[in-house]
């Protein structure tokens, strides 16, 4: 009590600042909850069902099956579930520190995993093809994301490398690459890369839209990437490379084993908030009129059927990417925290 | 390396060769033809498409540096308040600081054109700041000076004030050196920097003529008519950058050591002189660099009114002009060479005010 009197009414002006700031809440927070609780309509399938002042959620249950997965013909989602199931699988597997061989399994995951993964989308090989412009909502979402991650991530480690590179030719090489992608915005580069990759590829030879846009969103981010690796490998003591190279390590070698491993350690936080920042910016594909999660929430509100369900849809879609990007940074965090941890001891 | 990008050129050219589109740099002076709704360059259709470029360029610049004005104050309110005292006070800044973090911005770009401004009342009902501004569906409406002689003389004697201002706070460090007598100079400051000034704006603005904008038929006509699309961009920038704004403030003002503050109480000095002398100081330095990636990244996002259809750069441009010339390569390096161009200049002039400002370590 005597706790609450001090972080609360310490002092009058505290006090007061109190009270308004309850005030605020409260004026807020009761009409949001009457609206999206107390108020709502949850069962029903068609617009005539909603009929009181709150949230109308049966819009929601009737376009689900969109949010998550698109215009993906109904009958094959069971491979996107096998293929969300399979990822959920591999990362849960690999959280797990005594499992064996556990080296050659995360290899394994980041070569192996995005192929078969695509196998089951796309198809091909047995399986009926879905074409790209098919794929929608939230698993397009996570697609870009995880499929610009897997290029963006080595190719940013590259560049970081090559920044610091003795060769003057790949040091200013690098540094032009990463300094370029970091100065224009996104939207310019899933622009240039949907508008100029058909043209300079020979006639005939066609490169699929989404292929398009993620080649562009992973150019960005590897640029995003190489400078949050750059601050680990700053922050790491010269003496480490150095004791490795009186070893007599090659170069790749040392990077490989001794700077990298305790690098990417120090930059996971920059590099996680950079992967978080590509997953809000997987949104940007609605301009080449690709329809990830964002985009077909905003394509749901021109449904005549369900006029005036903006609200809605932008809570539901908005919900899902707050509590992604809560989840990875929290995660981040913690991570820090059993790290520091551990060298504390 | 060569031969890769000489068979993207080759191709390239093969392929504009067969839609009939000639390289270079001309079209720029043909007519445009486009309609821009909102510009502040007097911009018409029969316009050259230079002319386009450089109302989408004022456009970019106008949203940007009105929300990096806003995104400033908001995000430093928000990042002091986190640090308050207050328990609830700082976790309401905490609840807002992870709420606009973790959201694209997109969503807020969006939300705030289709979720708030379309759900606005018509002009008939519009909501109105004492009868002079008015916000409905059609946008936001401001009056403006039919001449601006008597806003001139009020801001010559703000310039006038301003001056005043630094000759007294000079005059005041100086005869505190020499004799060691304080001078209230943040009173006399706040009199001459803060009531003057306003008082001469009230004073130009009474006898300046607006042009009010008053209901007519089913809209708003004169005065200045900022359109939804500016709105809603400019309400998303703003709250969306001020987050990231207040985390750096936070950041910057707690990587001040505690030490530092309770030597400066030890010595004496009030509360408002600790943070004024020893706090800031201190924090700037390490708030600056990351302030100046986030005023980089408001710039850059400004392109997310292409979404919205915002006449900035990239709605204009790499839209609209692309569209209409076929261009895409001319068009693409140019609107690229102009953000890079703002870029550099933003952190060149941050690098400059940073390394005037560096602490000085010895």
């Amino acid at each position: 009590m005597s706790r609450l009197r001090e972080r609360l009414f310490a002092t009058p002006l505290d006090a007061v600042i109190t009270l308004v700031c309850l005030y605020i809440v409260w004026r807020i927070s009761v009409p949001l909850v009457e609206w999206a609780v107390y108020d709502a309509t949850w069962n029903g399938t068609s617009r005539e069902a909603c009929t009181g002042q709150g949230a109308c959620w049966v819009f929601i249950r009737a376009r689900f099956g969109q949010f998550m997965y698109g215009q993906y013909p109904v009958p094959l989602r069971w491979r996107v579930d096998v293929a969300g199931a399979l990822m959920v699988l591999t990362a849960g597997l690999l959280s797990w520190r005594g499992l064996p061989q556990r080296r050659w399994f995360a290899l394994a995951s980041v070569t192996v995993l995005p192929l078969v993964g695509l196998w089951l989308l796309y198809g091909g090989f047995g399986l009926a093809i879905v074409q790209t412009r098919e794929w929608g909502g939230l698993m397009l979402t996570l697609v870009l994301t995880i499929y610009a991650g897997l290029i963006a991530v080595p190719l940013g480690i590259l560049l970081a490398l090559g920044r610091r590179s003795r060769l003057p030719l790949i040091r200013f090489a690098s540094v032009v690459f990463i300094e370029f992608w970091r100065g224009v915005p996104i939207i310019t580069v899933i622009f240039l890369a949907s508008l100029l990759l058909p043209l300079i590829m020979p006639a005939g030879f066609d490169v699929d839209r989404l292929a398009r846009a993620i080649l562009g969103l992973a150019f960005v981010v590897a640029a995003y990437m190489a400078e949050a690796v750059r601050g680990g490998l700053q922050a790491l003591p010269e003496g480490q490379a150095e004791a490795a190279q009186a070893l007599g390590l090659g170069y790749w070698r040392i990077q490989r084993m001794i700077v990298l491993p305790q690098a990417l350690r120090i930059a996971l936080p920059a590099m996680t908030n950079e992967f978080i920042s590509l997953f809000k910016s997987t949104t940007l594909v609605l301009i080449v009129s690709l329809f990830d999660l964002l985009g077909i929430a905003q394509a749901a509100l021109a449904d005549p059927n369900w006029v005036g369900m903006n609200m809605e849809a932008y809570v539901f879609a908005g919900a899902i990417y707050w509590f992604a990007c809560f989840g990875m940074s929290q995660w981040s965090r913690l991570r820090e925290k059993r790290l520091q941890t551990a060298h504390g001891r | 390396m060569v031969a890769v990008i000489w068979f993207f050129v080759q191709n390239a050219s093969q392929n504009m060769m067969k839609a009939g589109i000639a390289s270079g740099f001309k079209f720029l002076w043909r007519d445009s033809g486009i309609e821009v709704p909102f510009n502040l360059t007097g911009y018409k259709p029969s316009d050259n498409i230079l002319f386009l470029l450089w109302t989408g360029v004022v456009n970019t610049l106008l949203v940007s540096i009105v929300s990096i004005a806003v995104a400033t104050i908001v995000g430093f309110s928000v990042g002091l308040l986190r640090l308050s005292r207050n328990w609830l006070l700082s976790t309401l800044a905490g609840f807002y600081i992870e709420f606009v973090r973790n959201i694209p911005l997109l969503f807020f770009v969006l939300f705030w054109y289709f979720g708030v401004l379309a759900a606005l009342p018509l002009p008939r009902e519009s909501y109105d700041v004492l009868g002079v501004v008015f916000l409905n569906r059609r946008g936001l409406s401001i009056p403006t000076p039919n001449d601006l002689h008597g806003l001139k003389i009020a801001c010559l004697a703000i310039v006038v004030l301003i001056a005043a201002q630094v000759g007294v706070a000079r005059w005041a460090a100086a005869r505190q050196a020499r004799t060691g007598r304080d001078f209230p100079v943040w009173p006399v400051g706040f009199v001459l920097c803060g009531v003057l000034p306003v008082a001469a704006l009230v004073a130009g603005g009474l006898t300046t003529a607006w042009d009010v904008p008053t209901l007519r038929g089913f809209n708003y006509r004169g005065g200045f008519v900022m359109v939804p699309e500016f709105v809603a961009l400019f309400a998303a920038l703003s709250t969306y950058t001020a987050g990231f704004i207040a985390e750096v403030v936070r950041g910057g003002i707690q990587s001040v050591r505690q030490g530092q503050i309770d030597a400066a109480r030890a010595l004496g000095l009030t509360q408002g002189r600790i943070v004024r002398l020893v706090v800031i100081p201190q924090a700037m330095p390490v708030i600056i660099p990351p302030i100046t990636s986030q005023y980089l990244n408001l710039i850059k996002n400004s392109s997310f009114g292409a979404a919205i259809a915002y006449p900035e750069i990239v709605a204009v441009f790499m839209g609209s002009a692309l569209v209409s010339t076929g261009q895409s390569i001319e068009i693409i390096a140019i609107t690229l060479a102009i953000y890079l161009v703002l870029s550099l200049a933003v952190s060149l002039f941050m690098n400059w005010y940073n390394a005037r400002h560096r602490l000085v370590v010895r």
